[in-house]
């Protein structure tokens, strides 16, 4: 077996450096990845990070599967919010088809959206509080990710791994279930969030623990090509939903929040200010929603769009179009289309070469968690363990979409 | 297609500076695509990031072409934030030496991207600081996003495309 990992292997018995795997403290350093640090005391001298414990090919897998066969392989990319990684490779294929949406649709979508995005940044900042020692927090603002998990089961009938959506729209309209647990949360969740940040962002213990931590300057984060709430922290206003406005995003009046040292603590207040900012999102478009023809799920594109079973079984166009579709025989543009969202950890791209045959000729996820966490060795020397262990959690590295 | 005026603009310059070497120019859905080549390939990208202000590369990444001359494309996106225009620039390299120069020297954001790209298609970065494996395990000996590789079994028939009348 040829190991060309470097392992500190220091057998120097005057030498004082110690060499450690770091963890368990994030859910996937029990074996999705791992962190070989070479330490000195509590300083870290150098680190050497390997990931592919659960590379699955995703996207040798995709050049075999029709379109809409792709959706349930992003969901287990960034499983923290599936629905906008579902979104992202629904829009990417409309962008090669030229399908445009109705604007009901857009306004579901963003919500869910939204939703999800509040949910991938409860885990990361309950998290942060978590290993800063306040398990308060997190077991306050946790249930509220539950609750999103409810509305998405009304959506969908999924919690995880969504797979939400067609292309071309939903599969089935929201119903009243839906939209009263979407109020319910609206009501509840700002009150449990100001809670939070009352715990937390005021708090001594919590400051002198993440302020000045992992501090990263724009320049850096730009050459590393960071991007969401990372490079935000950073003090670049870079959000593709304003820089290359999806799903009608131009209509919602949001702001984008940027911090100035990109340290632990502004990472910190840049998420939450986002919960709160998606909070104001989703109220606009339930607002905007009331003044949307009701029962508009998807767009008009027969061709597209899988039919519902029931057509299948009595129409003959119907079962036409479905049997194209499934069988991955759409008429689809040969070209190249790259289409970018902001996910839960930054811009999510999708990569799409299609040659005219039943699949892909080729697809690229660009995964911004794999690029944020290249530079979690380099930034770690010369950090304390305990600051490394906050800043891990605070990149919130998601495994499945570290690896693809 | 029609080209935008600032998709325009980016064209004249590139072609002011770099003549021949820039080629195949096309603009899919609005994203300026061009092939250049191998021996300017570093060239092309500093002067993008320096004189265009395509500061952020977006993505490395690769695709296979076989049968070709020149059968592996390896790809590169690149987005000026400031004035929000994204660009994409190919380089086709042979299969049989497929190397390359690495854009680390421009962006050292390029590092896992093109562990990631010499994984998947054995592309070899010339200058590269750490190329290893990252995604798949060391000793794996192919390079599996190859096209010759199949998925599946091989010997299935009930998929071949010209079933299906292609």
């Amino acid at each position: 077996m040829n190991h060309n990992h470097p392992v500190f292997t220091d057998n120097d018995p005057q030498s004082e450096l110690v060499t450690l795997n770091l963890g368990p403290t994030h859910p996937a350093t029990h074996g999705v990845f791992q962190n070989v640090l070479q330490l000195d005391g509590e300083r870290i001298v150098s680190g050497v990070s390997t990931i592919g414990y659960i590379h699955r090919a995703f996207e040798k897998i995709a050049e075999h599967r029709p379109f809409y066969q792709i959706t349930p392989l992003t969901d287990r990319l960034n499983y923290c919010s599936s629905p906008i990684n579902n979104m992202g490779w629904h829009m990417t294929v409309e962008k090669l088809l030229n399908i445009k949406m109705p604007k009901r649709v857009d306004y579901l979508r963003v919500i869910v959206m939204e939703l999800s995005r509040i949910a991938d940044h409860i885990i990361c900042n309950t998290i942060i509080g978590q290993d800063t020692g306040a398990t308060t927090t997190f077991l306050y603002l946790f249930q509220f990710r539950e609750h999103i998990y409810e509305i998405f089961e009304e959506v969908c009938g999924a919690r995880l791994t969504t797979n939400i959506g067609r292309i071309g729209g939903f599969e089935r309209d929201f119903n009243d279930i839906a939209f009263a647990k979407i109020n319910k949360f609206l009501k509840e969740f700002p009150a449990a969030l100001k809670e939070f940040e009352n715990l937390l962002t005021r708090n001594r213990i919590f400051i002198d623990r993440t302020a000045g931590v992992a501090e990263v300057t724009k320049e850096t984060a730009l050459e590393y090509s960071w991007t969401g709430p990372l490079l935000r922290a950073t003090g670049v206003d870079y959000d593709v939903r304003v820089s290359d406005p999806y799903s009608s995003y131009q209509d919602f009046d949001f702001e984008v929040p940027v911090g100035t040292s990109g340290d632990i603590y502004d990472r910190y207040l840049v998420r939450n200010e986002e919960m709160w900012q998606s909070v104001r999102i989703i109220e606009q478009a339930m607002e905007k929603l009331k003044s949307e023809e009701k029962g508009i799920f998807h767009a008009d594109v027969p061709e597209f769009y899988l039919p519902p079973k029931q057509e299948v079984y009595n129409n003959m166009e119907a079962l036409i179009y479905h049997f194209k579709i499934v069988m991955g025989e759409i008429d689809a543009p040969k070209a190249e289309v790259y289409h970018a969202v902001e996910g839960g950890n930054g811009e999510l791209g999708f990569y799409l070469i299609n040659d005219g045959g039943r699949t892909p000729y080729r697809l690229h996820f660009r995964r911004p968690s794999f690029i944020n966490y290249q530079m979690f060795a380099p930034m770690s020397e010369g950090m304390l363990l305990s600051d490394a262990i906050i800043n891990m959690s605070s990149m919130n590295i998601i495994a499945g979409e570290l690896d693809a | 297609m029609e080209e935008t005026t600032l998709n325009n603009d980016i064209h004249v310059k590139l072609t002011e500076r770099f003549g021949e070497k820039v080629t195949a120019v096309s603009e899919p859905y609005g994203l300026l695509t061009f092939v250049t080549y191998k021996d300017v390939i570093i060239n092309v990208l500093s002067y993008l990031k320096e004189e265009l202000k395509f500061n952020f590369l977006t993505d490395i990444t690769a695709v296979h072409y076989p049968g070709k001359d020149h059968g592996i494309a390896v790809v590169y996106h690149l987005h000026n934030m400031v004035e929000k225009v994204r660009i994409r620039v190919k380089v086709f390299i042979s299969e049989q030496n497929p190397t390359i120069p690495t854009a680390t020297t421009v962006w050292k954001g390029a590092n896992w991207m093109e562990r990631e790209t010499y994984d998947l298609f054995g592309v070899k970065f010339e200058g590269h600081p750490d190329l290893r494996r990252i995604l798949n395990m060391d000793d794996l000996g192919v390079h599996p996003m190859l096209k010759q590789y199949p998925l599946e079994d091989p010997n299935r028939v009930d998929k071949k495309d010209e079933f299906f009348g292609r």
